[in-house]
């Protein structure tokens, strides 16, 4: 018999054991005892956090005995009446199972699939939502600009003044055109850069959160953002300098702009999912949008790394207005490229 | 899953996931005060560093600075390149602190915080499945309008007008989300498909029923013969079979008094004393033994009722 053959190589004391159950069940459980300990004692040492002390073996065997263990579970379920027993196989199998089926993936491996396809595909699988960004940003502007046409006192309603501030209706063409051009020889740049950054992201990260009421409020963040933008163009323009504020934005802008776009998108992709589901549940719906704009917010952040250096470098140390609209519209081509032409589904995905 | 779950009653923490091979897990949802008490415990964390690092680069940079003198002005601050470069790093430690700290800890092995892993809760996805990076990156993206917003409206709302009640009150909805479903979904769970459940860590106990007494029915103290027969058996299902197992295993030895003459009173013998552990062990064996020969069969006896 298997059971037999299972046991000619433990100890002859719990052979002795086993014949003396009288149980069947104990029997069950005294064979496979071994086991259970095993799996338990490799379960231990990988939460207590030293994977680098634990050897191949048991790496290999976790999966290994995680299965043997869930099927002695479910014997046991069916023949087994001793609560305690299987009280503890519950909680062995449930710390195994998360183990097994936790985030395995190694930082590199994810980075490498993240920047192998997976972050343009998700840019791509919310292509509706981008495009209604898009006109959403682009009426914005427009909006911005006409009301300050319309009316300058618009723009004290639209844009933080602060004190010190020389951006403002009625300023000179010279005034303005030094806001523009002549920064490079200020120091801390870095710091600016950095101290963007951390902010933009913040407001990316929010714009994204914010979706999840139904996707209402990015859509009043990207029109109020853009309506900035729109009043900071109209009064460039007033002083004929409309193409060299074009570039002192857009040297970063586009990356930015496009990185809040998409993050609006990201936010609008999740309130529709959860406002449309379809056919799946509301929960559902909400869970798988919700993955799938993830990926998308990574890149957004990595995206406003970038954007907070070209302004607080780039923008300084570049300082006219060709250059800066090559660099600004080279970024813009090279995402667009990334997110659009590059198209390849990396392997091992995680994802669907 | 979702008849089971109507099943549940309001309050019940209990529910079953199934894994890819097809096993029923029973798992029970972290409550919201444990989450709660793990939340405060991380933040409390992220604060300390804050402050003891801001502290630590304060003094460094008063020494660094002490013979040149600050200036602050428009265009920027004119510091010396070494604290530049300390503070764009302390920018970004920043930054990370407060974006990529859950993030790092629920991605790891243990797959929780140091916060959840003192309150002995962890991270599952709610479909059974694997917990992907992807999980673990939205449900931490939303932890801003759950937590900073909410807290921000109501550091403003002081003096503040109707407009700042309302989007205090609509923040709050985020915030107070667990407060308002079945499954204690923070809306970081509810877009990223993951729960908060509790892991426990039990040691396998001794089984009762392979002791001397137990096994042979014979005790050790007195010599007795406890041997059952069926109809005595039978007057018991396995809600008191469990009942007697925790009684047993508290080993409390009024508790074990009472059912002893609970169950000779039953069965029509007499109880005597002294010898309680030895017969309950025996009663308990053989008790097991048909029911179990019972399931073996198909036919289960929930309780004496059964």
């Amino acid at each position: 018999m298997a059971i037999f053959s299972r046991l000619s190589g433990r100890q002859a004391k719990d052979e002795a054991a086993i014949e003396a159950a009288v149980l069947r069940s104990d029997r069950f459980r005294q064979e496979r005892e071994g086991d259970w300990k095993r799996l338990e004692a490799i379960v231990t040492r990988m939460e207590k956090g030293r994977l680098r002390r634990i050897s191949d073996a048991d790496v290999l065997e976790l999966p290994v005995l995680y299965r043997t263990v869930a099927s002695s579970l479910s014997v046991a379920r069916e023949t087994s009446l001793d609560a305690a027993t299987l009280a503890y196989l519950e909680s062995l199998v449930q710390r195994a199972w998360f183990l097994v089926y936790g985030p395995r993936t190694t930082l590199w491996s994810w980075l490498a699939r993240f920047f192998g396809g997976e972050w343009s595909g998700a840019v791509r699988s919310i292509w509706p939502e981008l495009l209604v960004a898009f006109v959403l940003m682009a009426a914005g502007t427009v909006i911005g600009w006409k009301l300050c046409a319309a009316d300058p006192d618009w723009y004290y309603a639209m844009m933080p003044i602060d004190s010190g501030d020389l951006r403002m209706p009625g300023a000179s063409h010279d005034v303005l055109k030094g806001t523009l051009f002549g920064n490079q020889d200020q120091n801390g740049l870095g710091v600016f850069a950095a101290g963007l950054f951390s902010h933009n992201a913040g407001i990316a990260i929010l714009c994204f959160a914010l979706g999840f009421a139904f996707g209402v409020p990015p859509l009043l963040m990207l029109i109020q953002n853009t309506t900035m933008l729109g009043a900071i163009l109209w009064l460039y323009h007033g002083q004929g300098l409309t193409l060299d504020a074009v570039g002192w934005l857009s040297i970063h802008g586009t990356t930015e702009l496009f990185a809040i776009l998409i993050s609006g998108a990201a936010g609008l992709h999740i309130g529709r999912s959860m406002a449309f589901p379809g056919t799946r549940s509301v929960l559902e719906a909400a869970a798988a949008a919700g993955q799938r704009t993830a990926t998308v917010m990574a890149g957004v952040v990595l995206m406003l790394v970038i954007a907070g250096m070209l302004e607080g470098l780039g923008r300084q140390l570049i300082d006219d207005t060709p250059a800066r609209l090559a660099v600004g519209y080279g970024m813009l081509a090279f995402w667009l490229a990334y997110f659009f032409l590059f198209r390849r589904t990396p392997a091992g995905s995680e994802s669907e | 899953m979702s008849d089971a779950a109507a099943k549940l009653k309001r309050g019940d923490l209990r529910r079953v996931l199934v894994t890819p091979e097809g096993i029923a897990l029973p798992v029970t949802l972290a409550s919201r005060g444990t989450r709660f008490g793990a939340l405060l415990i991380d933040l409390g964390i992220i604060f300390l560093t804050i402050i003891i690092t801001t502290i630590a680069l304060a003094y460094i940079a008063s020494k660094l600075l002490a013979d040149s003198p600050l200036k602050f002005g428009k265009g920027g601050t004119n510091l010396p390149p070494v604290v530049q470069f300390a503070l764009i790093l302390y920018i970004a430690f920043l930054f990370l602190l407060r974006h990529a700290y859950f993030l790092f800890f629920e991605l790891g092995p243990r797959g929780a915080t140091p916060g959840k892993r003192m309150t002995g809760i962890r991270v599952a996805a709610r479909d059974g499945g694997r917990l992907t990076t992807e999980m673990v990156l939205a449900r931490n993206l939303l932890r801003d309008v759950e937590i900073t917003l909410p807290l921000v409206a109501l550091f403003s709302l002081s003096g503040g007008g109707l407009a700042d009640w309302l989007v205090f009150g609509w923040l709050a909805v985020f915030a107070l989300f667990p407060m308002f479903n079945r499954d204690r979904l923070r809306a970081g769970d509810l877009v990223a498909g993951s729960w908060v459940v509790e892991a426990r860590r039990l040691k396998l106990a001794d089984a009762l029923s392979t002791g001397k007494a137990a096994a042979s029915g014979t005790s050790e103290t007195t010599g007795a013969s406890y041997k059952f027969g069926d109809e005595e058996l039978a007057i018991y299902g396995e809600y008191e079979l469990q009942t007697l197992e925790r009684v047993l295993r508290d080993g409390r030895p009024e508790a074990m008094a009472a059912v002893h003459e609970a169950i000779c009173r039953k069965l029509g013998w007499n109880p005597g004393s002294g010898d309680e552990r030895a017969f309950l062990e025996a009663y308990y064996t053989q008790l097991r033994g048909r029911l179990e020969g019972g399931m073996r069969m198909g036919k289960r006896k929930a309780d004496k009722h059964g």
